[in-house]
């Protein structure tokens, strides 16, 4: 039995309490935008290189809107490209934060819930670098409102995109709520309510499952595209996003380590790498399972796969790209199985990176392209990327980096200030 | 507790403070110069054009303005005298058509047809119609070829136009995020083209090949435009929406054929409505050799091919 010696401390009013939001909220925010413009010199020309970038990328983009997609070298053939392609690798890369929030929440790792802000962030400027994609692959960005429920007409339940907009949307708020209230309890000196907190944390496990399983269902969905027409694609967008998204944020860890030095995060980066020893392993085996049913079986449904690893009458852009992927993933899985990789960070990062550029050209030139060679009526329009299309996908990949710099500088100074707060 | 703003507080405005609101000036002011072209782009838009509602939203009075302003933009981008009308579906009519392939040569007098009565984009010679040249002896489309260049019909080859099938199931309906485009009630599959956002998701979506994606602003000269519009067909369409074969329904829906079936010299194709019995089409249906293109993905489209011989 508790005996209660002392009084308790009079709880603000819930007036108070608003009041004081009021005050501090601002203040927070103001603290945030002081944090995204100031910092050593690393970061100014990281910062200002990223946004050079980020310029050609929205110059490339305003032109593309006005002169029309004309620019990039997709056709009614292959009419979604390079913009796509990074748009299903990023939803993956957002989904594949949440292996470090299920260790941290469900098992209860001290260390992994120490920083499991890194994967949060992630998914946050994965998630708008997804939403960017898509705008830059409309033709008629003007009329993005007409995707609003209640001002436009929303096609849902029937269209899968519809499904996609809710998922990937709910997951930005979800993650977004989740950081900013963690933020904002330590930028204050106070400790989280958990009420305010882990139940968001458990929904958005669960969502980060859904964004990339709708994404699987809007190509799988569509009957005309034997390709994608499998009921593999789903399990196979998982599994990769569990290898990308772990290989990301063990990457990013070693970055802020080099920026603030210690050991931070040696425990997450041992599990991480972990996860990515057995996500990599059921990967390759889904992509010798697709091979084999392909290839086994033949006929014209095939022929997409065909000509994506070997070729079609005389027309063979991809292969190279598939061939690099594969050799990139199983590279990686053999480094990433050595008993020492951790011990060995250059090799460890090595792999990462490999396998980080060996799944995005899978889920890319590896996936969306093929699905369009042959046509639906088996003519061959092959693709590459135009010079215009690099530009705006480099000035994304620049604009979400940039968000996720300043997201982790954020993180890890708001958490510091806090840490001397409670030394003192 | 000030202590957590007092980055912002207690200092005096230095040298570095300076240099970075010099920074984050010039920052802005490149990304304004960098989105410029989107200004040069809006002055052919206009609030009207972005605030206009879906077309199944008009009402006849809203329509009769959109029409009007719609011809206003022809005439101010392409010069032309157009008349731009809305007609509607007909109760008691559900369009089919059907190709005779025994018959067809391959001349691709359709989709030249379709071409101009559709006013197409001039540089890329785009068509709603696609014909093949298949091996005889096979129906696979893999060893068919769109891009014949020698005198038809050759020996051993029979040809296959290919345009939208106007399916009974569309997927291209199905998946579109918004609604920009349906199944009318006579059949046909139409596009709101003031309402697309350019998604290509139908795109994707249909196994036909029927779909297209104005990928640039469409060029004709004024002099070749065909002036006999309407709104949900042959209007000359916008830069980055998607476009499709209306079965003609600006000719279709007022008693004549479709462009391309008038410019058949062989009499191949057969156009006609589904839900009256005495009609050839029908006849065609019930007497012939009759199959659809990939039955097997449950689409029921009502474009038919048939063989006579």
């Amino acid at each position: 039995m508790n005996t209660v010696t002392a009084e308790p401390l009079p709880r603000p009013t819930a007036a108070e309490s608003v009041r004081s939001h009021w005050r501090h909220y601002p203040r927070f925010l103001m603290r945030l935008v002081w944090e995204a413009f100031d910092g050593n010199w690393k970061f100014y020309v990281w910062m200002t290189f990223l946004t050079c970038v980020a310029l050609v990328g929205a110059n490339a983009w305003a032109t593309q809107v006005r002169d029309g997609m004309g620019l990039t070298h997709m056709s009614d053939h292959v009419s979604w490209g390079l913009y796509i392609a990074n748009f299903t690798f990023l939803v993956g890369l957002a989904a594949g934060g949440v292996m470090m929030v299920i260790p941290a929440y469900i098992y209860h790792d001290e260390e992994m819930h120490k920083i499991v802000i890194i994967g949060e962030l992630l998914a946050i400027a994965s998630i708008v670098m997804c939403l960017l994609f898509v705008v830059a692959d409309l033709g008629r960005p003007d009329r993005f409102w007409h995707l609003l429920p209640g001002l436009g007409r929303f096609n849902f339940p029937f269209s899968m995109l519809t499904w996609d907009v809710i998922v990937l949307n709910g997951y930005l708020i979800l993650n977004l709520h989740i950081c900013g209230y963690l933020l904002y309890m330590r930028f204050r000196g106070k400790s989280p309510n958990r009420k305010w907190y882990i139940p968001f944390v458990f929904i958005s496990i669960v969502w980060a499952i859904s964004i990339h399983t709708v994404t699987a269902f809007l190509y799988c969905g569509l009957g005309g595209r034997p390709f994608w027409n499998t009921a593999l694609l789903a399990p196979r967008f998982l599994a990769s996003a569990f290898v990308s998204g772990p290989a990301f944020i063990i990457v990013a860890i070693y970055a802020i380590r080099a920026a603030i030095g210690g050991n931070f995060g040696a425990g997450a980066v041992k599990t991480l790498l972990n996860i990515m020893r057995i996500t990599i392993l059921i990967n390759l085996l889904m992509v010798i399972s697709e091979v084999f049913t392909e290839f086994y079986t033949g006929g014209s449904h095939t022929s997409s796969a065909r000509y994506l690893y070997f070729g079609l009458h005389g027309y063979n852009a991809l292969v190279p790209w598939i061939w690099s992927s594969i050799g990139m993933v199983i590279l990686a899985a053999a480094i990433l199985l050595c008993p020492k990789v951790l011990d060995r960070p250059v090799m460890l990062i090595a792999a990462c990176v490999l396998a980080f550029a060996g799944i995005w050209i899978e889920k890319g030139m590896g996936l969306i392209i093929p699905g369009f060679i042959p046509s639906t009526l088996h003519e061959l329009v092959e693709y590459q990327p135009s010079l215009l299309e690099w530009k705006v996908t480099a000035g994304i990949w620049a604009a979400g980096l940039g968000i996720y710099t300043i997201a982790l500088k954020v993180a890890i100074n708001v958490f510091k200030v806090q840490r001397s707060e409670t030394d003192v | 507790m000030n202590t957590e703003t007092a980055p912002l507080e207690s200092r005096d405005w230095t040298r570095r403070d300076a240099l970075k609101g010099i920074g984050a000036t010039l920052g802005v002011a490149a990304f304004a110069k960098a989105l410029a072209p989107l200004t040069e782009w809006t002055q052919d838009l206009s609030v009207d054009q972005f605030l206009q509602k879906h077309y199944k939203e008009l009402s006849p009075m809203d329509l009769a303005i959109v029409l009007a302003r719609l011809e206003k933009e022809t005439k101010e981008q392409y010069g032309a005298d157009v008349s731009i009308k809305d007609y509607k579906a007909q109760p008691g009519v559900k369009f089919g058509y059907a190709l005779n392939l025994s018959i067809c040569i391959g001349c691709r007098k359709c989709a030249e047809a379709c071409h101009i009565e559709n006013n197409h984009d001039r540089p890329s010679a785009q068509s709603y119609i696609r014909v093949f040249e298949m091996q005889k002896g096979s129906l696979d489309m893999e060893k068919g070829n769109a891009h014949y260049d020698h005198p038809v019909p050759q020996k051993d080859k029979f040809y296959m136009p290919v345009q939208c099938h106007h399916c009974d199931h569309p997927p291209c309906v199905s998946v579109c995020p918004v609604e920009a485009t349906w199944k009318e009630p006579d059949g046909i599959v139409v596009v709101d083209y003031n309402w697309c956002i350019g998604c290509r998701y139908c795109e994707a979506a249909c196994p036909y090949h029927a779909r297209r994606f104005n990928w640039t602003k469409p060029q004709i000269p004024a002099e070749e435009i065909n002036p006999d519009q309407s709104y949900l067909s042959n209007r000359i369409r916008p830069q980055g929406v998607m476009e499709k074969c209306t079965f003609c329904l600006h000719r279709t829906r007022n008693g004549k054929l479709p462009a391309c079936l008038e410019a058949c010299p062989t009499g191949a194709r057969v156009f006609g409505n589904l839900l009256d019995p005495n009609s050839e089409i029908r006849k065609v249906l019930a007497e012939k050799r009759v199959f659809v293109l990939k039955e097997e993905l449950g689409l029921k489209p009502n474009f038919f091919y048939f063989f006579d011989v």
